[in-house]
């Protein structure tokens, strides 16, 4: 469907080894609050970049300023190699976005909300046409086409505004927490599709706050709090560097588990202690959980797995993903 | 049902003087709201027969109380007063009410306008698009009711060809001022300060009866106001009375339109791109 | 761990008891407690309908009661022009008031806000909840009723002492628009509906219902068609009580507006018991 080279808009871009997108020092201000402080990245073509961070971490602000939506406050930003202050709508013209609310027309039907949208670009009725046919098939949405918006399902909703957003076959797809509210089965068919996206060299950057996401869907990630970068790197990178291994989870109900946690010394390399449950650190889970046993300690429960982004960002920022 | 509009939307486009206005980005929102009311056609009709039951109530019904008017030295049947001011108040109505609860939900509850702007349209565009698209529906609305009134005899001279031009003038003037009044409304109440403004404009307007009979003090407040410029305009031109007062209410009301626009664009810029 | 003990505890402490000692008199009617949501949310917009219930009226009576008013030189019905429309518009007040009462609100209660849903998840039946409504906008009705009836008699409209009655005759028109309109309005899944009744109903009738000119400047059959309607029910009790002139038809006037909120009653029941009660 996005094939090669015939489906990249009417303005080719050379297939160079330029960076899609390139921030240094960007910031956002709204007042006196910091909702973006001076971070700096770059996105490489047909890369999975993702943004990592709780709700309020300024991920949403750095997207709009990167689709051209929101003044930069400060810093560079440049996006397909142009200044978004002077060719925000050029710029427009050549990336797809997928907001947080989908902001679908919902006094139009499926079909129109694509051919509506596409007018925006200026796409001929034609091209529209057909290119609607086909995203909605792709997103598994064809035999809605004259159905509604308001009555289809939340995943539905979701997979429409993705395929809105491919209209204008978009050199650089934007997508601002794709799967928050989805049931499972809707989260997996739009992974899916993103999937399919990247490996016909979409170039996506993706914010989410869902750590089984951003393992996914993302090649690199930046792990993004209070509007600064804390790391950046690819998902397996960022848990070896910042995590070990495995981590053992235990559980004591009410009691406080904190007085155990010296007598742990040196068997864990670090300890977490949160509202619910105790973290312990360590490259051998089920060896950890044997000298806790030998200790005399008796937890309600206990869990051995590896470790996951959302232990990279605990490390990094003391506190969990989702709060 | 087809999906597509085929020819018509474009071609109602290309009669629009659009492009004279501004960008043909605006003629997109145009195209979408288009689409929106092919559905709801009958909706659209039906908008004509408010004025039409007022014509044949307070014009036809009323006037068999009141007979005759003096206006200007002339002595007309009732009918024939009222009607001109009636066409000016129903463009004031439909375009106030299209611009304000519409644009209203457009912008605050269903963030229409959102999914407008990640595109290359610009906020100009869609102020543009929005007072386009009220000015089509109005300007349909009010050649039928001048069609209406021709048919009954209430056209007195053909300078009443005027008057469509003259009623446009009016609902570009209440469009563009009641979109930018909308871009400040923090909640539905702030609905009620609509009719708060337009009860007392079409009260007064010099629809139902000349100023003069008016206390002195009423009738320079109303003066003033945009629905009477429009009242007169209409009037002067229905029943041929011509003066180069007229000229200067048709400038009173373009002025106000353009005033409009810039401080809805300059609104919506800042609503919408924080 | 000790202060969300200590939080738990206090609710087992002071649950309400029906046989607690401080309960003593008897539990207030259950179409009282969700009338009472809506006058908690007029808080909210008092200000602003007080203001129109006082300023519209005066507009009206001065621009067409005055205004037009003197152009007519001869008496409208056997009376003045302004004396003649002025408890007319009354009526229609009272008809738009009902009638926008029981349009968006109740659909916002429905389908938007779902007021009625949060009520009924309480010990409110659907019968409560149709009731403390319709309630509410009859009392709303009764308070701009009464101003409109002040305003008439700061203009020297009012010349019977019957004109009191005028008010709860009032209510009783915007009863006979908001019961059936209520009805209307949970069945109903968008406005459209709403614009349809605005435009085909409420305004033909405040044009055609003998407000403005007597009905009898109609043709016949259209008389006829207004007859069977009930604003003019409305229009002409109102103001045979200001005026004084009070026979044998205000029983009918009567009659129809009672049957008319008593049949809107009985349909909105039925039909909010379908909408909400699924």
């Amino acid at each position: 469907m996005h094939g090669s080279g015939a489906w990249r808009g009417t303005e080719q871009v050379a297939e160079s080894a330029e960076p899609l997108v390139v921030a240094k020092g960007l910031t956002k201000r709204f007042g006196d609050f910091v909702a973006v402080d001076g971070i700096d990245f770059e996105i490489a073509r047909g890369e999975s970049y993702g943004l990592l961070g709780p709700n309020g971490a300024g991920k949403t602000s750095t997207m709009r300023m990167i689709s051209c939506m929101s003044p930069i406050s400060g810093g560079t930003l440049r996006v397909l190699g142009l200044d978004p202050a002077q060719h925000g709508a050029q710029i427009r013209g050549r990336i797809g976005l997928v907001p947080q609310e989908d902001t679908l027309d919902l006094e139009l039907t499926v079909l129109d909300n694509l051919m509506v949208y596409g007018r925006y670009f200026d796409l001929p009725r034609s091209v529209i046409r057909e290119r609607a046919r086909q995203l909605l098939e792709f997103t598994q949405l064809w035999d809605r086409a004259h159905d509604k918006v308001d009555p289809l399902s939340g995943g539905m909703k979701r997979r429409l505004t993705i395929a809105r957003s491919l209209v204008s076959a978009p050199e650089l797809l934007i997508l601002d927490e794709p799967t928050t509210g989805l049931d499972p089965q809707a989260r997996h068919l739009v992974w899916d599709r993103l999937y399919r996206l990247k490996q016909q060299g979409v170039t996506q950057v993706i914010t989410t706050h869902y750590m089984d996401e951003a393992e996914q869907l993302c090649d690199r990630l930046a792990v993004m709090d209070g509007g600064r970068f804390a790391a950046e790197g690819a998902p397996q990178e960022l848990i070896r560097r910042y995590s070990t291994r495995e981590v053992l989870e235990l559980r004591f109900g009410t009691a406080d588990p904190t007085p155990i946690i010296p007598q742990l010394d040196g068997l864990v390399q670090r300890t977490e202690v949160l509202p619910d449950r105790l973290l312990l650190y360590t490259d051998d889970g089920e060896g950890t959980l044997g000298h806790v046993h030998r200790l005399g300690v008796t937890p309600d429960s206990a869990l051995v797995r590896r470790s996951t982004l959302e232990d990279v960002f605990l490390r990094l920022t003391g506190r969990s993903l989702v709060d | 049902m087809s999906a597509t509009p085929g020819p018509s939307a474009g071609a109602t486009l290309r009669i629009t003087p659009v492009g004279l206005l501004g960008t043909r980005r605006a003629g997109r929102l145009v195209e979408r709201n288009i689409r929106v009311y092919r559905r709801l056609w009958m909706y659209f009709v039906s908008g004509f027969f408010e004025p039409f039951f007022y014509l044949l109530s307070i014009g036809v019904g009323l006037g068999k109380l009141v007979h005759t008017v003096h206006v200007a030295g002339a002595v007309v049947p009732y009918a024939t007063f009222v009607a001109p001011g009636l066409l000016a108040s129903s463009a004031m109505n439909g375009s106030t009410l299209d611009s304000t609860f519409n644009i209203y939900f457009k912008l605050k509850i269903a963030k229409t306008y959102d999914a407008v702007l990640s595109t290359p349209m610009a906020p100009a565009d869609i102020a543009l698009g929005e007072l386009t698209w009220s000015l089509m529906r109005a300007t349909t609305y009010s050649l039928a009711f001048l069609v209406v009134m021709a048919g009954f005899g209430y056209v007195r001279s053909p300078w009443a060809v005027l008057c469509l031009p003259a009623a446009m003038s009016i609902s570009f003037a209440f469009s563009a001022v009641g979109m930018a009044g909308t871009t400040y409304m923090r909640s539905w109440q702030d609905f009620d300060k609509v009719s708060l403004v337009l009860i007392p404009l079409f009260l007064f307007s010099g629809t139902f009866a000349p100023l003069s009979v008016y206390a002195g003090w009423i009738q320079a407040v109303v003066r003033c106001t945009p629905l009477y410029q429009g009242v007169a305009l209409l009037r002067g031109l229905d029943l041929g009375i011509l003066s180069w007062t007229l000229v200067g209410h048709a400038i009173y009301l373009l002025v106000a339109g353009f005033v409009g626009l810039v401080v809805a664009t300059r609104r919506m810029t800042t609503l919408l791109l924080p | 761990m000790e202060p969300t003990d200590r939080a738990l505890q206090w609710s087992a402490d002071t649950v309400t008891r029906p046989d607690a000692p401080h309960r003593t008199r008897r539990p207030t009617p259950m179409w009282v407690r969700s009338a009472r949501y809506w006058m908690y949310q007029y808080k909210r917009t008092w200000r602003g309908s007080i203001t129109t219930s006082f300023l519209f009226p005066v507009l009206y009576l001065t621009a067409i009661g005055l205004g037009v008013g003197s152009l007519i030189h001869h008496p409208v019905d056997g009376v003045r022009f302004l004396d003649f429309l002025a408890p007319g518009l009354l009526a229609s007040t009272a008809m738009q008031i009902g009638g926008n009462d029981a349009m968006y609100p109740v659909m916002a209660a429905i389908k938007w806000l779902k007021t009625y849903f949060a009520m009924l998840a309480t010990p409110l039946s659907v019968i409560d909840v149709l009731i403390g409504h319709l309630a509410w906008i009859a009392l709303r009705l009764f308070v701009v009723c009464s101003i409109y009836l002040l305003i008439m008699a700061a203009f020297g409209t009012v010349h019977s002492p019957l004109a009191l009655v005028a008010v709860p005759v009032g209510v009783l028109t915007g009863m006979a628009f908001a019961a059936p309109i209520a009805a209307f309005a949970a069945t109903q899944v968008n406005d459209m509906g709403f614009s349809t009744i605005y435009r085909f109903v409420l305004i033909p009738l405040f044009l055609f219902s003998g407000i403005f000119f007597p009905l009898n400047q109609l043709p016949g059959w259209f008389q006829a068609v207004a007859l069977a309607l009930p604003l003019y029910h409305g229009v002409a009790l109102c103001r045979g009580l200001v005026l004084g002139h009070v026979g044998v038809s205000a029983v009918v006037h009567l009659a129809y507006l009672v049957v008319l909120s008593a049949l809107g009653l009985v349909v909105a029941a039925r039909t909010y018991r379908r909408r909400l009660v699924t």
